[in-house]
């Protein structure tokens, strides 16, 4: 076959698979929705996989599809750019949705809107596929705001929901702040580089770097790179954008794990890494990026540990752990932002996908103080999140432990501004990652049981009251949970394997051999992290070995003994010091008052702006001064102007003397 | 033959609208068949016009000329160039949806409703074609009456006030538009011929006064802040049809008539003022985007998102570069179907419900699941996403701006968020939720009809999204044309 029809099929084949059970859902039935998307993404997983064979065999491709339009000596096309970076990130997303798709049979089972699930999470697959394959930057454009869509429609799939139809419109929202700049970035790029084709726009990359933008007088590079990275930071969920991505676990958690943990909270990071021939030459736009990852990394980090919500746990180690991605990029270490990634995205997956497991095995209890011993009554959940769990925290030998560890030594070797915050935080981090994951875990899998206390007893706020009268069902007394059917527990498996394994195969070539040489641009001389990493690199083996003596592994260790001290040991403790730290407690508790802030700040006064507008400007002034004002001014005049018809002859004779003669002394005065 | 399009356009849906209106209202079906059957022929008349159209060629075609008024030289010239040809379809399109959309809904005077809106259309097509500035003067003033009909019969509660503030407003701001013209006549030597116009030498100050006259006129109709507040109130008081051809349509008149005569007549006072009109189209923007939010009432809501989304066309523009003007047009284009189908979607609510405030809604998905779904396409056209209509134009029109000036790119693009939060706020408080009270429990999803024009609307928001080329590929040479006719001084 062609490769063009194949590079075609991957994203049309679950696009296909969405129209139909989104359109014809009725007709072809629940078995036939599962059955055509499934199939769907199967297609185009398999497609990627050739393609990938292909790749490796040093075919590249960018080329157009078509002319989308043409304006301005502006030819705007839909086209594809298949090249390492592209591949990689297409088997992670029809990996991963394949693996979420098929556990959605599962989890979803017994919900009435199962086809309309099914058409949404293919959707995205197309959308984020769109979003990968782009040669160009009107379609990451459209393949963004796509995945954007379908992200709001998930979040509010239960859309009788209160907190679901507000979390989704916040996510919207938020995100188009990010888009805001991501529009601009991408409108100066189209002013002075004349074209929105990335090869293009990476050829004049140096022209770029001499100019500066005319109006504001910024170098023009820096206000490119930083635009576009506000784009990532709604993407990424980056302080202060990230305030969207724990409201979302409002949507079903398969699609928490599909798109809020493994595939488009990335495109971000994504993004920046295809952009490294733009942001190597600002030095100012790589500091921020590294300054914001590293706020991120830390701060979400903290939030994780007072988190009761299973899944707000994992939502919280996911801005915490796109944090450390983003702080890979500011330290112009793309590949190893990009590894970080495609692990994360299997471990992560496979942690939210357990979370979900572990739910349905409560019937739909979600507060993890309500859990306990679990492992007993659901083993293979149990194990392959305990797996999850050893990857996220960097333990070594498993995939996260390469990716995070490749991190560290990154920002390590960073010369930048802020490097050296950003070193402390994504140390520090690796404690906290290593606290809050363990915490979740013991709580959940060990100890003792506690379903029974589950009922109407706790929820200290509105919002978790209206969650509980609304679905956390929790088990009944005397209930135990229990395992979950083969279609959840097959993707958890098949998750956990690339979670233990694939650092170790993959980081040689991905990050130290040419696989990303073609795609990820490094100007090594000003950013040399990486050729410093490369100089220690003696293998994948060694590397686990000498990470068994460094200090981020101490830190992990010590996360995970504290933890299993605090919550298993002795449960009391963790109270007591909640106690002696309360105002810490309550600034974590109310999540640094972000929303707080938004509320009352943005979405407040954005209303009450509107209204005085509305009421001040367009009814007093405009309609009630100028509209009927002018009005009212005709119709006085009108009335005024009436009273001099009097009907009475000698009062118009008395007028018309009057006139004739002013008239004349007039004439006759005239100079 | 061709050289018939035109007059077929403006006068078979005019002719057409009598028989309509000969039947009488007590024939329903006859009547409303009728003018489907003539609305349809309207709409065929024009296709013509896009397939046999030569995208090189930068002047007019589809060139007719009679004489009209001989005493005055006046002609009945018509014709079209890339960038009014698509109007004439888009209105005679629209026609089509709203004769469908009145089919059921109006139940009083059915046939004179129908005659109305085929009558307006013509006289629409003839604004459209219009190359005589007194023959464009007079389509432009014609159309008001049935409007002003439209609006005062078949509107709402306070239909007269609107009426009145609608009829009152256009023609107030048109009458010195007549003033200018008639100068032009003169200084022209007796010519009424646009094309004439443009070649005519004219001063600084006479063409400043020249565009302000003009510009009053046009101004009202797109509306551009401050002259815009007729236009909530005759949308909320119109009935659905009203709505959507004035929100389709009517506002497109008013942008027209700035391409048609204000930029080539008069470059050097639009070069002169666009900083003025560059300021207003961003105060639409940005204060009517921030007013949008606080409306409690949806056509109120969807018609401050109109003249917030017509800013757009008045800043595209005025900034003087190519991806800015197509921008403006394809805005346009994309405006009449979305905000036609907005008002639509509130059309299908009202006509079950008989309320527009957003606060009696709540919840309208779990009983109008389909509905549900196409006002979620609408919505989200509205708020500017990719691979929908909404979004090429504003993308257009913002790398048009950034182009000319950062920060005015950078207010444009507030509407990214603006335009998301006030379409989908009212979406979130009217569609999801809960089923709020009895009467949304008792909804009963689109019937087969308002399936019909909602799909039909659908698709064109869809297809131009995702393939916007053949619309703009019409527009290249004249607007290019225009572009370097503005470029060039006029002054004597």
């Amino acid at each position: 076959m062609d490769m063009k029809n194949l590079y075609l099929l991957v994203p049309l084949a679950p696009l296909f698979g969405a129209v139909l059970s989104g359109l014809f859902g009725k007709m072809i039935g629940r078995t036939g929705a599962h059955v055509v998307t499934v199939l769907g993404v199967a297609v185009s997983l398999v497609a990627s996989v050739l393609i990938f064979q292909d790749v490796q065999a040093g075919h590249h491709f960018n080329g157009a599809i078509y002319t989308w339009l043409e304006s301005g000596g502006l030819k705007l096309e839909v086209g594809f750019l298949i090249d390492p970076l592209t591949v990689m990130m297409m088997l992670v997303v029809t990996f991963v949705s394949l693996m979420v798709h098929i556990y959605t049979i599962g989890y979803m089972a017994d919900d009435p809107g199962y086809q309309r699930f099914f058409s949404y999470i293919s959707l995205f697959t197309f959308s984020m596929l769109m979003l990968v394959m782009s040669n160009n930057f009107v379609q990451l454009f459209f393949g963004w705001e796509a995945v954007g869509l379908v992200s709001y429609l998930l979040i509010g799939f239960w859309y009788t929901r209160p907190t679901a139809i507000y979390a989704n419109l916040k996510a919207f929202l938020v995100n188009r702040v990010g888009d805001f700049g991501f529009l601009l970035g991408i409108a100066l790029i189209a002013a002075y580089a004349g074209s929105l084709d990335y090869a293009t726009v990476f050829a004049k990359r140096n022209e770029l770097a001499a100019m500066t933008e005319t109006v504001t007088g910024w170098p023009l590079i820096t206000a490119i790179c930083i635009c576009l990275f506000i784009g990532a930071m709604g993407k990424s969920a980056q302080v202060p954008l990230h305030v969207w991505l724990p409201d979302s676990m409002e949507g079903p958690t398969p699609i928490s794990a599909l798109i809020h943990a493994a595939t488009m909270v990335t495109a971000g990071i994504f993004m920046v890494t295809r952009m490294s021939p733009l942001f190597e030459l600002s030095d100012t736009a790589l500091s921020f990026v590294l300054v914001i990852g590293a706020i991120t990394a830390l701060f979400m980090g903290f939030l994780g540990i007072i988190q009761n919500d299973i899944k707000r746990v994992v939502a919280y180690s996911t801005l915490s752990q796109l944090g450390y991605m983003t702080v890979a990029l500011g330290a112009s270490a793309y590949s190893v932002a990009v590894f970080h990634l495609m692990t994360h995205a299997f471990f992560k997956a496979l942690l939210f996908l357990g979370a979900g497991s572990v739910i349905m095995g409560c019937h739909h209890n979600q507060d993890i103080r309500y859990m306990g011993g679990l492992r007993k009554y659901m083993p293979i959940t149990w194990l392959t999140s305990l797996l999850g769990s050893l990857a996220l925290i960097g333990f070594p030998f498993f995939s996260g432990f390469y990716s995070k560890d490749s991190i560290i030594e990154a920002v390590h070797a960073s010369t930048l501004w802020g490097s050296g915050f950003a070193y402390f935080s994504v140390v520090a981090g690796v404690f906290i990652t290593a606290f809050y994951s363990f915490r979740m875990y013991f709580l959940v899998f060990h100890g003792k049981e506690r379903f029974s206390k589950n009922h109407h007893d706790h929820h200290g706020n509105q919002q978790d009251e209206e969650l509980s009268a609304d679905h956390h069902h929790g088990l009944a007394h005397g209930e135990k949970p229990h395992e979950s059917p083969w279609v959840v527990t097959l993707p958890l498996v098949l998750l956990a394997i690339p979670s233990v394994v694939i650092g170790f195969f993959t980081i040689q070539p991905m990050l130290f051999g040419d696989w990303f040489a073609s795609a990820v641009f490094v100007d090594e001389a000003k950013h040399p992290a990486m050729a410093v990493m490369s100089e220690e690199f003696h293998g994948a083996a060694a590397m686990a070995l000498h990470g068994m003596t460094s200090l981020p592994f101490m830190l992990a260790m010590s996360g995970i003994v504290l933890s299993w001290f605090f919550y298993l040991k002795r449960p009391d403790i963790p109270a007591a010091i909640q106690k002696a730290v309360q105002p810490i407690y309550t600034l974590l508790e109310n999540k640094y008052y972000f929303d707080k802030f938004n509320e009352v700040f943005f979405s407040g006064g954005a209303r009450l702006l509107g209204r005085s507008l509305w009421k001040g400007g367009d009814q007093v002034v405009i309609d009630g001064i100028m509209v009927n004002g002018s009005a009212r001014l005709v119709g006085w005049f009108a009335r005024t102007v009436r009273l001099l018809q009097t009907g009475r002859i000698y009062q118009y004779a008395f007028g018309m003397i009057f006139g004739v003669f002013a008239l004349l002394t007039l004439w006759f005065n005239r100079v | 033959m061709n050289s018939y399009l035109l007059s077929l356009a403006i006068w078979v849906p005019v002719l057409g609208a009598l028989p309509v209106l000969a039947l009488g209202s007590g024939r329903r079906n006859m009547v409303r068949w009728l003018a489907l059957a003539v609305a349809l022929a309207g709409f065929a008349v024009t296709l013509p016009l896009y397939i046999g159209f030569d995208v090189h060629q930068t002047g007019m075609q589809y060139v007719e000329q009679l004489p009209w008024i001989p005493r005055f030289n006046l002609q009945y010239m018509l014709g079209v160039d890339g960038i009014s040809m698509p109007f004439v379809i888009l209105n005679s399109f629209i026609t089509v949806i709203v004769v469908i959309a009145g089919w059921d809904v109006i139940e009083e005077k059915q046939a004179q409703y129908m005659g109305a809106f085929l009558i307006m259309s013509g006289l629409v097509n003839g604004i459209f074609s219009a190359l005589d500035g007194i023959l464009f003067y007079v389509f432009f003033e014609a159309s008001l009456i049935p409007m002003y009909i439209i609006i005062g019969v078949w509107g709402g509660p306070n239909r007269v006030y609107a009426a009145i503030k609608f009829f009152l407003y256009t023609l107030l701001g048109s009458l010195l538009m007549l003033v200018a013209m008639i100068w032009l006549f003169l200084e022209a030597g007796g010519s009424a011929s646009i094309l004439d116009w443009y070649r005519l030498p004219i001063g600084l100050t006479a063409q400043i006064l020249l565009f302000i006259a003009f510009m009053l006129s046009f101004a009202v109709k797109v509306p551009m802040w401050p002259v815009h507040t007729w236009l909530p109130d005759a949308h909320v008081e119109a009935p659905t049809g009203g709505s959507v051809v004035l929100a389709a349509i009517a506002l497109k008149q008013g942008a027209y008539g700035f391409l048609r005569f204000s930029l080539p007549i008069l470059p050097d006072a639009s070069h002169y003022l666009a900083p003025m009109v560059i300021t207003l189209s961003l105060i639409a923007v940005v204060y009517i985007g921030f007013v949008a939010l606080a409306q409690a009432d949806m056509k109120k809501l969807v018609a401050y998102s109109s003249i917030s989304h017509m800013g757009f066309v008045t800043l595209g523009f005025f900034i003087f570069n190519p991806l800015g003007m197509e921008g403006a047009l394809v805005q346009m284009i994309s405006h009449g179907f979305v905000a036609g189908a907005m008002f639509l979607c509130i059309g299908v609510m009202y006509d079950r419900m008989h309320s527009r405030q957003i606060a009696d809604y709540g919840g309208v998905v779990n009983t109008m699941p389909k509905f549900a779904a196409f006002f979620m396409l609408f919505a989200m056209a509205n708020s500017g996403l990719p691979a929908t209509s909404g979004f090429v134009g504003e993308f257009m029109v913002v790398l048009g701006a950034v182009k000319f000036n950062f920060w005015i790119g950078f207010a444009a693009a507030t509407t990214l968020i603006l335009g998301a939060a006030y379409t989908l706020w009212m979406y979130k408080r009217v569609v999801f939720g809960a089923v709020a009270n009895d009467h949304v429990a008792k909804l009963t999803d689109i019937n087969a009809r308002e399936f019909l024009f909602l799909a039909v609307l659908a698709i064109c928001v869809l297809a131009m999204g995702l393939y916007p080329l053949p619309v703009t590929e019409v527009m290249h040479a004249s607007v290019d044309n225009l572009l370097k006719h503005v470029a060039v001084s006029k002054l004597p």
